[in-house]
């Protein structure tokens, strides 16, 4: 009778885990994924491929250094971070993109801060940015989307928010975007990285994601209503120089930063309300860049900054514990 | 809104126990009556070894206002006054009795109040003198709870009857089996607090509890309330909000709002106590788990061994490797069978190996699961986390205090850490600081 465990209540546990929230996340990537690889074809399956055995191999790496045990590897971080950031990249990111990508990721903002759950910054989003502001023509050399080819040649071809910025600089107007037909991007038939070209196949995704329980509303919820409201806003007072808010909904990353960066657990507050607040933040960076900024996307920055915010804002966004005073009562 | 408060978890709710009727036990060859049964101060010995005692016979005092007394649950000779294993896994003295077999009853014709005629004030007394204490687990001395001060008015009393902790039945059998104690103790609480209005609350589970009560008649005044299924729905101020609406302000009690709440189990005591002046010397527990092979709800005498129940129920299924007192949520660890009933032991329940693993935890990845879980509003994970890193200074700006322990954020946790623990633990340290 001397061999019961000894272990403090609760006795029972859930059976959902890290790897549940994790590989839930990448299942709910995967039509997204799989849109890339339709319209991108070979190099799509390329890039996917590559980023995930990289940031596998770096994540081993890390935790080798760091004397960790290889447990933390099936946790499937690496793996979800690795195909976030391809499908960030352009689908015909060379390799030593990918390689210097997945370094800034697991090796720069992941292990340096001590691994998951202790990074400020979203690991692939980091990436991104950094690759972004390093190698911008590669990283803005956008292959045409065409359906699946074995065929490697591409055309590449300019996002339709690159084309808005472009034009607004030469013309003053929109150009060609105001009449372009939005059901295309809708299904992802656009110029775009890899992965976030289709609203449609993201968006199921993130249903899926907030059915399960695995990321809530607020955040996707708060983040795509913003940037819906402010460009419509942007739209009725001035149609020539700003574009629909349903073009700002299906072209560029907002569908995959709002429901799958923006959501990161790490990075983004643990409180409701505070997700509320870091929605609604990114929503309107997103506008002020996508509008006024030099950059013709500003999804990846909008979160990073938010990302930078998120202590503060769960700092003053605890919920008011029970048997409290409300606001209005401490008030009165 | 009725019936809901903040956050609260779903763990499946494993009542296989629930058709089996209440049964008795054997005797003991002996019985290990702790001092310690209650919150509060340890009762006082009033017998010394080789004394004989007669069934529902005094054999400690209350040693203090907030404490309670002890009976004997059978007739018989005290063996010794010495240290005994505690369901807290400590050694606390009990009083050891052998029973004679013969169960000779002390009279309690003087002490009872058949026909309800001596009032509110002297029925305190007695269910005091009863040794009648809180049974759903936290075992508070009831008639603490039944004197609230002149300037806290009650308007409603409380029936809890939900029973929230997977696998125990005990509550829920006692309210089909024995409604007229609990009405009756309902009825005798009321017009001790002087509550116009009482509300039995019951979870949806029990449909068939729902329905007894609600055949019996219902006096005006009295209501049946169904609540959803979930825990800590009987976690008092939870159960509070739930039916009134009425926040337990922090640091306060129910009736700085009004409201007293009684266990089922503990109004069936009150009736007992006061109609028949029979002293609390057994209750109705729970054996459950995978392991025994006698599963069921049991009226086992305070003081017998666990290992007695487990025996004469036809032992287990294989080696125990987790003992838990009480329910799986917030029941404790033990370590084998040697430890005894006490007037707080709503269950007994044990699991097998590989039912029992001892997770490691893992760093915090910020999911907010619990603190969406909170039935407090509380962020355990900060909390968890200013103790893992000895950060103890933070905890009060936290509201540490207003943690209840329930065990939700543990529960919930998918990076397996134990918060509800950390959480205690650094009570415990702020404790040892203020000292």
């Amino acid at each position: 009778m001397t061999n019961t465990v000894l272990s403090p209540a609760p006795h029972l546990r859930t059976t959902k885990t890290i790897e549940t929230a994790m590989y839930s996340v990448i299942l709910a990537l995967l039509p997204g994924a799989a849109v890339g690889m339709y319209f991108f074809g070979l190099n799509a399956i390329r890039v996917i491929a590559l980023s995930i055995v990289l940031c596998v191999a770096f994540e081993a790496l890390a935790l080798r250094i760091r004397g960790r045990g290889m447990e933390p590897l099936k946790d499937g971080s690496a793996v979800l971070t690795g195909l976030l950031l391809a499908m960030n990249l352009p689908s015909n990111s060379p390799a030593w993109l990918i390689l210097i990508g997945c370094v800034v990721a697991i090796l720069m903002t992941k292990h340096v801060y001590g691994g998951l759950g202790y990074n400020s910054f979203n690991p692939a989003l980091v990436a991104r940015v950094f690759l972004l502001i390093s190698f911008p023509v590669v990283m803005t050399s956008w292959p045409e989307p065409k359906s699946f080819t074995l065929s490697l040649d591409t055309v590449t071809k300019a996002t339709p928010l690159g084309d808005m910025k472009m034009s607004l600089l030469l013309n003053g107007n929109l150009g060609d975007i105001a009449n372009m037909s939005l059901m295309d991007p809708f299904i992802g038939r656009l110029g775009g990285s890899l992965g976030e070209i289709s609203a449609l196949a993201l968006l199921a995704g993130g249903i899926f994601l907030i059915a399960r329980g695995i990321i809530t509303w607020h955040i996707p919820v708060t983040y795509i209503t913003t940037v819906f409201v402010m460009t419509w806003i942007y739209w009725l007072l001035d149609p020539v120089k700003y574009a629909s808010p349903v073009f700002h909904m299906v072209t560029g990353g907002l569908m995959l930063g709002a429901i799958f960066m923006a959501t990161d657990y790490v990075t983004s507050p643990i409180t409701p309300k505070g997700m509320i607040v870091f929605g609604v933040g990114c929503g309107a960076i997103t506008v002020f860049i996508r509008l006024f900024g030099g950059y013709p996307e500003g999804v990846s920055f909008a979160i990073l900054l938010m990302n930078a915010a998120t202590p503060l804002i769960d700092r003053y966004t605890q919920p008011r514990v029970f048997g409290y005073p409300t606001r209005k009562e401490a008030k009165a | 809104m009725k019936g809901k408060f903040t956050g609260g978890v779903h763990p499946n709710d494993s009542k296989d126990t629930r058709e089996s009727p209440i049964q008795n036990l054997p005797l003991p060859d002996e019985l290990k009556i702790s001092l310690l049964q209650h919150i509060g101060a340890p009762a006082t010995p009033a017998v010394s070894p080789g004394d004989r005692v007669l069934k529902y016979q005094a054999i400690a005092e209350p040693s203090g206002y907030v404490s309670s007394s002890l009976h004997a649950p059978v007739s018989g000779t005290v063996k010794a006054v010495e240290p005994s294993p505690h369901p807290s896994g400590r050694l606390i003295p009990a009083i050891i009795i052998e029973p004679d077999g013969r169960d000779e009853e002390l009279d309690l014709s003087s002490s009872a109040d058949p026909d309800l005629k001596k009032g509110p004030e002297a029925w305190k007394k007695m269910v005091g003198d009863a040794g009648v204490v809180g049974m759903g687990g936290a075992a508070f001395p009831t008639h603490v709870k039944l004197n609230p001060p002149g300037d806290k008015p009650i308007d409603l009393l409380v029936a809890n009857g939900v029973e929230c902790e997977p696998f125990l039945t005990a509550d829920h059998r006692l309210m089909l089996e024995e409604p007229e104690s609990l009405m009756g103790g309902l009825h005798l609480a009321m017009e001790m607090v002087g509550a116009k209005r009482a509300v039995i609350g019951i979870e949806a589970n029990k449909p068939d509890a729902v329905e007894k009560i609600r055949s019996m008649d219902l006096p005006a005044g009295f209501e049946v309330e169904v609540l959803p299924v979930m825990y800590p729905q009987g976690a008092e101020k939870q159960l509070i909000y739930a039916l009134t609406g009425r926040e337990v302000p922090t640091g306060g009690l129910p009736m700085d709002v009004g409201v007293v709440v009684q266990n089922v189990g503990t109004l069936a005591a009150i009736f007992e106590a006061v109609t028949k002046g029979r002293p609390l010397v057994e209750r109705v527990m729970t054996l459950g788990g995978t392991m025994p092979k006698g599963p069921g709800n049991y009226r086992v005498a305070i003081g017998t061994l666990l290992s007695h129940i487990v025996e004469n129920t036809g032992g287990l299924e294989g080696p125990a490797a987790k003992i838990i007192n009480g329910g799986p949520m917030m029941g404790q660890a033990l370590a084998g069978f040697d430890s005894t009933m006490t007037k707080g032991t709503s269950g007994l329940l044990v699991f097998g190996p590989g039912e029992s693993r001892v997770l490691k935890p893992r760093p915090c990845v910020r999911c907010g699961t619990c603190v969406r879980s909170c039935p407090v509003s509380l962020m355990p994970h900060t909390l968890g986390s200013l103790v893992e890193w000895d950060q103890f200074d933070l905890l009060e700006e936290f509201h540490v205090g207003d943690c209840i322990e329930c065990g939700c954020c543990t529960y919930i946790c998918p990076a397996d850490r134990n918060l509800v623990q950390w959480i205690r633990q650094g009570k415990a340290e702020l404790i040892t600081r203020s000292k």
